[in-house]
């Protein structure tokens, strides 16, 4: 009698493991996915308003290449770019909101760093934008370059930021005192600028020429040349979901890659039928890219017919705008840049 | 002993809860850090800070630790949090006082003054002074001198700078002014209770004041030499105040919202105070020969200041806790020092704030145990 039981037990325990092994197989599902599949929309944290990265209109309708990306893992996982839930956040909030899980992608203008990627439980996925900090003063001033600032000079800045960091390193390697005073949202920076509360105002050379843009009298004032430190912007996502870490890595890539063979929102379709493969492959006509993911095929063709690729989104948002007309590095490796992402294979 | 059982059961069961609850939150945190590979730790206070700060009463940069920064923070909340009890005590009574003058001007100046700052919110007094009122100062290099030797501008207020030598020497001075003072009080109060004589007290203490710390000086001990600013150009059209001693503009509309808004408050416990008292305390008080103002110190303040107390120390909480509003207008205080940059740069969200609370709350504490004090001191010694 008790034999049989034992086997029994055994028997059922057995199935049951290979159940769960089979289920787990087949179900890549990442959590994060499940629910944002369930709630119908993405929730994407993004800046307060920073023109060509992520700014509200009039009427609420939000734009920018960083929230691009976000429409793109829209497209790639619910088949809508339009289904985005934009989470407005300070420098200060980006983080807490994300490892608190109040959003899942941060698409923030952030500087991938050492120490935010391993210490407090975020991810850097990718660089959509390469940066680098910079100087904006008066052009009455007389100043053309940074070696002109003397001791006591004043820099507004944004609290909690590689800006703040940076310019330490700067002012003490020129041994110069400065008086930082440190604001928590980007506005109130350019007010206290504008106003003559400061000298200079600094933060990444993009974020000031797009702010250039809302002070009073944006010709009065120059970027210096010189650019004081590396800032690689991406967007982030929390630690612990490897399976959504790599759908947003590829919804960057794929818009990325999709640049860089020439496919646009506009012929996407027309280029299934082309002779490249890893051009079919792109837009779903070859290989079963999506299924990794938990996706189905067709997630990149989504991508770029509805955001489009890296060129489309850059010149939509930052070149038409006249923020920064000139790709710089954010150009692809093929001419002359260094944007280059792994093959979509 | 069945009567015991039934007192205590609410007890424990009320105790059970609430270690339920924190338990609760502290395992739902402790699994959530786990799962995103968040550690928690208090390790990162002695790491370097490698951030500066605008405005430090103490000697500190970003080659510090988080720790001094911290302190950095507490202090400059403890300086705005003591200026602004300190002028809105001022201004209160003042006002206070006013609001029953017979006086039909002041006191309907008063009234207004009560009725306007109290019933706007203090973050909008607090932005209208950064942005709208010290905004219109005039640049460093067109602005005519404060007081001959100070000047207001927009990117601070520039004052003199003592440079003092020896200044402990000083300190002891004045310490033995005051432990002189102390002296000469009992004795006055000795001479009043057995011959009815008075002394002109306030006036010798402040004699006393003066004149020990200015031997100090006559005597060659203490030197001093004052710092005037002096103009420097940055470049073109970039000028500042060097030399001296610079205010920056964040603490001063800080201190202007603080004071303006909390001495509403105190004004009108000052005003209630005063008014509890009853008529016949005054008229009697008069009827033996007192003169109005000894009427007002003698006979009104001491038990005005029983029902003012109280309510005031409320009022000097809630002015040490909004000071916190500082950090929306880039004033270095405890919440953005702290629990703004230091948060951002270290990523410790429940270490910090809860450091943060922990310190407001003992701030809070302390004052009002020293004005628990004071209020035991003043009140009735019943005999």
């Amino acid at each position: 009698m008790l034999r049989t039981l034992k086997a029994l037990v055994y028997l059922l325990t057995s199935i049951a493991l290979l159940v769960s092994f089979e289920t787990s197989a087949f179900a890549k599902k990442s959590k994060t996915l499940k629910k944002t599949q369930k709630m119908g929309f993405v929730r994407c944290g993004v800046s307060q308003g920073l023109p060509g990265f992520s700014n509200a209109d009039a009427s609420g309708n939000w734009t920018g290449v960083d929230v691009d990306l976000c429409r793109a893992v829209a497209a790639a996982t619910l088949g809508d770019s339009g289904k985005v839930k934009f989470f407005p956040l300070s420098a200060k909030e980006r983080f807490t909101a994300l490892t608190s899980g109040e959003i899942d992608v941060l698409s923030r203008n952030t500087t991938w760093t050492l120490s935010r990627d391993a210490d407090i439980g975020l991810t850097f996925v990718g660089v959509n934008f390469y940066d680098g900090q910079g100087f904006m003063v008066r052009k009455s001033s007389g100043i053309t370059s940074v070696n002109q600032f003397k001791a006591g000079v004043s820099a507004c800045t944004n609290l909690g930021t590689t800006t703040e960091l940076n310019m330490r390193d700067f002012f003490n390697s020129k041994g110069i005192k400065y008086e930082p005073v440190t604001f928590e949202k980007a506005d109130e920076v350019v007010a206290a600028y504008d106003a003559g509360r400061c000298d200079t105002y600094t933060t990444d050379k993009s974020g000031l020429a797009a702010q250039r843009i809302k002070l009073s009298k944006p010709n009065d004032h120059i970027v210096l040349p010189e650019t004081i430190s590396k800032e690689p912007l991406g967007p982030v996502v929390r630690q612990g979901d490897p399976v959504w870490e790599d759908i947003v890595r590829w919804s960057l890539n794929v818009m990325i890659e999709a640049e860089e063979y020439g496919i646009t929102s506009a012929n996407a379709d027309s280029m299934k039928s082309s002779e490249n493969p890893a051009v079919k492959r792109l837009v779903g006509a070859e290989g079963e890219l999506g299924a990794a993911f938990g996706l189905d095929n067709d997630w990149s063709l989504r991508i770029i017919k509805q955001v489009g690729n890296y060129g489309e989104s850059y010149k939509r948002n930052i070149a038409d705008t006249g923020i920064l007309p000139d790709r710089g590095p954010n150009q692809l490796w093929t001419k002359g840049g260094i944007l280059y992402v792994p093959p979509a294979r | 002993m069945n009567h015991k059982i039934k007192s205590i059961i609410p007890q424990l069961l009320t105790l059970l809860f609430v270690v339920a609850v924190i338990g609760f939150f502290t395992i739902n945190a402790q699994l959530n850090m786990e799962e995103r590979g968040i550690d928690f730790g208090y390790g990162f206070l002695n790491q370097e800070s490698s951030f500066d700060v605008q405005f430090s009463l103490i000697e500190y940069d970003g080659s510090h630790s988080y720790a001094k920064a911290y302190l950095v923070g507490l202090l400059n909340t403890i300086l705005v949090s003591v200026l602004g009890i300190i002028f809105c005590t001022i201004i209160g009574v003042i006002i206070g006082i006013a609001r029953l003058s017979p006086n039909y001007l002041i006191r309907n100046t008063a009234a207004w003054y009560v009725e306007f700052f109290r019933n706007v919110p203090l973050l909008l007094q607090i932005f209208f002074w950064y942005y709208a009122a010290l905004r219109a100062l005039p640049l460093p290099e067109n602005t005519e001198p404060l007081f001959g030797v100070t000047y207001l501008t927009v990117k601070g207020y520039y004052i003199p700078r003592l440079i003092w030598e020896n200044f402990d020497i000083l300190i002891y001075s004045i310490l033995a002014a005051i432990i002189s003072i102390v002296f000469i009080r009992n004795y006055a109060r000795k001479l009043q209770e057995e011959k009815g004589q008075q002394l002109p007290v306030l006036l010798i203490s402040a004699g006393l004041l003066l004149v020990f710390p200015a031997i100090t000086f006559v005597t060659g001990m203490v030197q001093l030499e004052v710092a005037l600013p002096v103009l420097k150009q940055l470049s073109k059209t970039s000028f500042i105040y060097a030399e001296g001693l610079s205010i920056p503009p964040e603490l001063l509309a800080l201190v202007l919202a603080l004071s303006l808004y909390t001495a509403t408050f105190v004004a009108e416990c000052v005003r209630a105070g005063i008014q509890g008292i009853s008529k016949g305390q005054k008229e009697a008080a008069a009827s033996v020969g007192l003169t109005p103002n000894q009427i007002l110190k003698l006979v009104i303040m001491p038990q005005a200041l029983r029902i003012i107390i109280p309510p005031t120390t409320n009022q000097y909480l809630n002015l040490t806790k909004n000071s916190s509003l500082a950090a929306a207008i880039a004033y270095p205080d405890l919440v953005l020092v702290f629990a703004g940059t230091a948060l951002m740069q270290t990523g410790r969200a429940i270490e910090i704030v809860s450091i943060t609370m922990l310190t407001y709350l003992t701030l809070s504490l302390s004052i009002s145990v020293l004005m628990n004090w004071y209020n035991k001191k003043i009140a009735i010694k019943e005999k």
